[in-house]
């Protein structure tokens, strides 16, 4: 049975549908990544899942059990937690506030603050500061970690590279593999097609609110991604 | 000179006390959910006459004169904050939005109907809470001055108050819910936090200031349910001289206030409010953000 599933999932935006009918299937232990140009709905994707733009009850299915429509709050506490595009740390929060934030739902697991300042060293060292006056990397930890604070069965990641230089990004996916190793299913939008292709087993490929493309990642070719990604 | 400036500066200190437990409730308001409380005075006329009304209902059970005002205003507090709960959860969360306009012609609304309300069960005469001779008091100092014991009482409460205010905000749980909601609805949400309940919760601790400066107005002068205006306008320059937002910053800004509307009362007896006026739009237009505009520590 899969972990999540969308079946025919549609989005709006006001008048303006972003989704057109997404079926989507993710078993439990996978990582998959969702690419695609700008503008294909990978996010409004991800929003729909945590409940951050409305879907319909029986077109999000997770564990079984539909949660279309449920408010973002009732979906972290099923097991569901984001790392949204841009980090949106919270700027009046330290560090650490930002971090036992993600606590909130009180979800029993292996993640806490030890843990997390294991996975990221730094972050113990300037638990203090303001989460904003960090670094773009250093941030997205904070992200990353604030989301692994709500100890969720599935991590949905948008758009982790977003502004980070490649170094960074090579840092921030090398915590891929401990994260994963918790037996957390993990998604993550990506607009790095050879950073998806290393880190993911599987691909979606979006493009204009419909899926394009999807396999293995092993088994894709450069000519087929292209051809989904870009629509030439 | 010296004596008089002295004299000046601990009256307006005195009264800045008062204003900031006016301003608390809206700076309160206004951190966490950027919602100006138009009502804000008429809510604090209002808890004034609901502690006048429980004071009558007290007085039937034979307790010491100097304790009723004191259980009124402690049984009120509770009251206050369930009123303020229920009124944020079902009226005013329904106003929030981009837009500010839908809460300020709410809350505007909701000042009219209390001072109309008020009119029609107490009528325009101004009352007081009786307090068994509490506000004629005064503490003999060693230099020849004498402050009135209430209102070093009540600025002693407003500073407790904004310490109260600036530690739960700071170090609790409830505050980092506060400053979450404020920062992000959104990804607060996304955290499991009700952002609805959260700001009911805000509205309800405003309320219990609210009730409690209300309580503290009618122990100190006389009120009528006209008074609401005038006491907004206090709370609003308070605020806005202290900087939107910041409970320190509120403290300062009434004792700003409270000093330099003695300055003018000493100048001449009709000047005091109105040179407090001047110094809230010199600062208004020279530092519209405010002296101290920080809301979190």
């Amino acid at each position: 049975m899969s972990l999540l599933s969308t079946h025919g999932l549609t989005a709006f935006y006001g008048d303006a549908q972003a989704l057109f009918g997404i079926d989507f299937e993710l078993g439990a232990g996978e990582l998959v990544a969702i690419i695609g140009a700008n503008g294909a709905g990978k996010s409004t994707f991800m929003k729909s899942v945590t409940g951050l733009v409305r879907a319909a009850r029986e077109q999000v299915r997770f564990d079984g059990q539909p949660i279309g429509g449920l408010p973002p709050g009732e979906i972290v506490k099923r097991g569901i937690a984001l790392v949204p595009e841009g980090r949106r740390l919270f700027p009046s929060l330290s560090v650490e506030e930002n971090l036992l934030m993600g606590g909130f739902a009180g979800r029993p697991g292996p993640w806490n603050l030890q843990r997390l300042f294991k996975l990221f060293p730094i972050l113990e060292q300037k638990r203090a500061l303001p989460g904003t006056s960090l670094s773009g990397g250093q941030q997205q930890m904070v992200a990353i970690g604030r989301a692994l604070m709500s100890n969720p069965t599935l991590l949905l990641c948008d758009e982790l590279s977003l502004g980070l230089a490649p170094i960074v990004i090579k840092e921030i996916y090398d915590a891929m593999p401990a994260i994963c190793a918790e037996g957390m299913t993990v998604v993550i939008v990506e607009q790095d097609v050879s950073t998806a292709m290393r880190v993911a087993q599987r691909i979606y490929c979006f493009q204009e609110g419909r899926v394009s493309l999807q396999g293995a990642s092993d088994q894709l070719t450069r000519d087929e991604i292209s051809a989904a990604y870009f629509g030439v | 000179m010296f004596e008089t400036a002295l004299q000046v500066l601990l009256q307006g200190l005195l009264l800045g006390g008062l204003y900031c437990l006016f301003a608390l409730g809206q700076s309160l308001m206004f951190g966490v959910m950027r919602l100006t409380n138009t009502a804000q005075g008429d809510f604090i006329v209002l808890g004034a006459f609901a502690a006048i009304a429980g004071l009558s209902a007290l007085g039937a059970l034979g307790l010491p004169d100097a304790l009723l005002p004191w259980l009124a205003g402690l049984l009120l507090l509770p009251l206050a904050f369930g009123f303020g709960y229920a009124l944020q959860r079902w009226v005013l969360n329904g106003t929030l939005g981009k837009d500010p306009l839908p809460s300020l012609v709410v809350t505007f609304g909701l000042a009219i109907v209390i001072q109309n309300l008020l009119l029609e069960l107490f009528s325009a005469d101004p009352r007081s809470i009786e307090t068994a001779g509490l506000n004629t008091r005064s503490l003999a100092l060693p230099s020849g001055f004498a402050v009135g014991v209430l209102p070093l009482l009540i600025l002693g409460l407003a500073v407790a108050a904004t310490a109260a205010l600036q530690w739960l905000f700071n170090r609790t749980q409830l505050g980092r819910a506060f400053r979450a909601v404020s920062d992000d609805k959104e990804i607060a949400e996304l955290m499991g936090l009700n952002s609805n309940r959260v700001y009911a919760l805000a509205t309800a601790i405003a309320f219990v200031l609210i009730a409690l400066a209300g309580v503290l107005q009618g122990m100190r002068t006389t009120v009528s349910p006209s008074d609401g205006p005038l006491l907004l306008l206090f709370a609003f320059e308070a605020v806005i001289i202290g900087g939107m937002g910041s409970f320190w910053g509120t403290l300062l800004g009434a004792m700003l206030l409270g000093v330099t509307q003695q300055i003018g009362f000493r100048i001449d007896p009709g000047w005091g409010i109105w040179v407090g006026h001047i110094v809230f739009l010199l600062v208004l237009v020279l530092r519209p953000q405010g002296l101290f505009p920080k809301t979190r520590g």
